[in-house]
């Protein structure tokens, strides 16, 4: 199994861009810019991210999931 | 569209037309350019603000106003209602953004700025170290365009800064997480704006009912990301309609974020200025910062457009004291009243509900109200005094 690369360990923060709402407030609080949101497409820049879950706590609609396993490479 | 502007304007929200249209003013070319293929949609926004805040830019329009609000109500956790009418220079409205913005945005375009939608900035053109340019997609296509200055005017999202240097996230604290839907039949006076407070309905944040004319209401709330933590805001709204209207047609769900805090600590460096939520330039207390984005970027738009006629660049810096001057001191102390607030119990709620409505309704003035309420919590009174001697 390929796992997403994170800044300093595995991936385990993953977005479910079918629910998102694409309202940027994730965007606002991730310390590490690694957030790309464009008009209705998000994704996570792999490489700044530090798995830190701000951004999960801060979607009003619960769309970013911690995964302790890791996020599968497709 | 030129091959180059004096000035460029990420994103075309209230804050971006207004820096826009005053730097426009100044003669300079002047070009927006918004992510969206829409201005002023998707709405955001409980769509709340004072008259005044209105009337300082746009004549009020009926075309775009759903509700004249006179009145006020706070709803404690045990759900003692006070409410409060207001002295009509406070009176308020609860706009129509959809249509709202887009007239903004044509009160720039009419000073001579130009708008492209669905394009996405994605970067920053530098000059040594100076900001010269955007980078952005439009159409699929990675281009490049130059401007002496760049104002983001980007939103809650606020990243165009941080490509310049500055620090622009927010502590997930401040962050006010929010969801709201819009719904018909909604049977709430239409001339009030509700307010509920309580650990259980929207705790570190509040509960808003908002209405829009004919029993449409804007229904929502923000929670700190500190709750956000345990329970998110979707969970409160979910919550809330289960228990006062089940059952209610929903015509449009939304999230957002609001960034409750004061301004960042620099919102100008050379060839960049931040407007509007960007620059964190809501109030804090209220979570409003339509009338107060409109404001900062004003005045950024304004000395951008002198910067550059003078020829004079560095002119650009003088705006963070500008904004300071106007707002950005008045802020610091409604940050601090809302932490105090943050803190209070169900139960100091509920006691100041109740003192408030031992006032006869019609002495019920903003003032008195204050001054019971001080008496439940004295250590706000200071803040306070300062929000009316600065
Ligand atoms: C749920 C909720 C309720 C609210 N209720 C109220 C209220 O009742 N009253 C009130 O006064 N305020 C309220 N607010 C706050 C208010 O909506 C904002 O303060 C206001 O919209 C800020 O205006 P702005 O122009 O700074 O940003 P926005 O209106 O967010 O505009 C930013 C624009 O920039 C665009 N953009 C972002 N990134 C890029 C990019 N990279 N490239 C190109 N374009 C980009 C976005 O698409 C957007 O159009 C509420 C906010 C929320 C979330
Ligand atoms: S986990 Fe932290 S660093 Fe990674 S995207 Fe979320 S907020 Fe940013
Ligand atoms: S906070 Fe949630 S809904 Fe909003 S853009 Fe981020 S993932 Fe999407």
């Amino acid at each position: 199994m390929e796992y997403r690369q994170a800044k300093n360990s595995k991936l385990m923060i993953e977005i479910l861009p079918d629910k998102c709402d694409f309202c940027g407030c994730c965007v606002g609080v991730c310390p590490e810019d690694a957030i790309e949101l464009k008009e209705a497409e998000i994704f996570i820049i792999d490489e700044r991210c530090t798995n830190c879950s701000k951004c999960i706590w801060s979607c009003p609609i619960e769309v970013i999931v911690f995964n302790k396993e890791g996020v599968v490479a497709k | 569209m030129k091959e180059e502007y004096d000035i460029i304007v990420v994103g075309a929200g209230p804050a971006g037309s207004m820096a826009a249209r005053f730097a426009s003013e100044k003669g300079v070319s002047v070009l927006m350019l918004e992510k969206d293929r829409d201005v002023g949609y998707p709405v955001r926004c409980g769509e709340a603000i004072s008259k005044a805040g209105v009337e300082e830019f746009i004549e009020p329009d009926e075309r775009w106003i759903t509700a004249h609000i006179t009145k006020f109500s706070f709803i404690a956790p045990d759900n003692t209602e006070v409410t409060l009418q207001f002295d009509t220079e406070q009176e308020g409205y609860v706009l129509e953004r959809r249509i709202f913005d887009y007239e903004l945005a044509k009160t720039a375009v009419k000073e001579g700025a130009q708008i492209l939608t669905r394009a996405y900035v994605n970067g920053l053109l530098f000059d040594d170290d100076k900001v010269a340019g955007v980078k952005y997609e439009h159409n699929g296509e990675q281009k490049e365009l130059k401007a002496k200055i760049v104002i983001a005017a980007d939103g809650v999202e606020s990243r165009v800064g941080r490509w310049a240097g500055l620090t622009t996230h927010i502590d997930f604290r401040d962050m006010e997480c929010c969801t709201q839907i819009t719904a018909a039949e909604i049977p709430v006076a239409q001339d009030t704006l509700y307010f509920y407070f309580g650990k259980d309905i929207a705790p570190e944040g509040y509960f808003w009912v908002f209405p829009k004319g004919d029993n449409i209401a804007n229904i929502g709330l923000g929670v700190s990301g500190m709750i956000g933590k345990k329970s998110s805001a979707i969970s409160f709204l979910n919550n809330f309609m289960e228990k006062h209207y089940p059952g209610a047609s929903v015509l449009t769900t939304i999230a957002g974020g609001v960034p409750s805090a004061i301004t960042l600590d620099k919102i100008s460096a050379p060839g960049i200025a931040l407007v509007g939520d960007a620059a964190r330039q809501v109030n804090p207390l209220s979570g409003g910062g339509i009338a107060s984005g409109m404001i900062g970027a004003s005045i950024a738009g304004t000395i951008a457009g002198d910067a550059i006629k003078m020829n004079k660049l560095d002119h650009l810096l003088t705006y963070d004291n500008a904004w300071r001057a106007r707002l950005g001191k008045r802020h610091e102390i409604f940050n601090r009243i809302k932490e105090g607030i943050f803190n209070f119990s169900d139960e100091k709620f509920n006691n100041i509900a109740h003192s408030i409505n031992k006032i006869p309704f019609e002495k019920r003035t903003l003032g008195r109200v204050f001054r019971t309420a001080l008496l439940n919590q004295p250590s706000l009174l200071i803040d306070v005094a300062k929000v009316f001697i600065v």
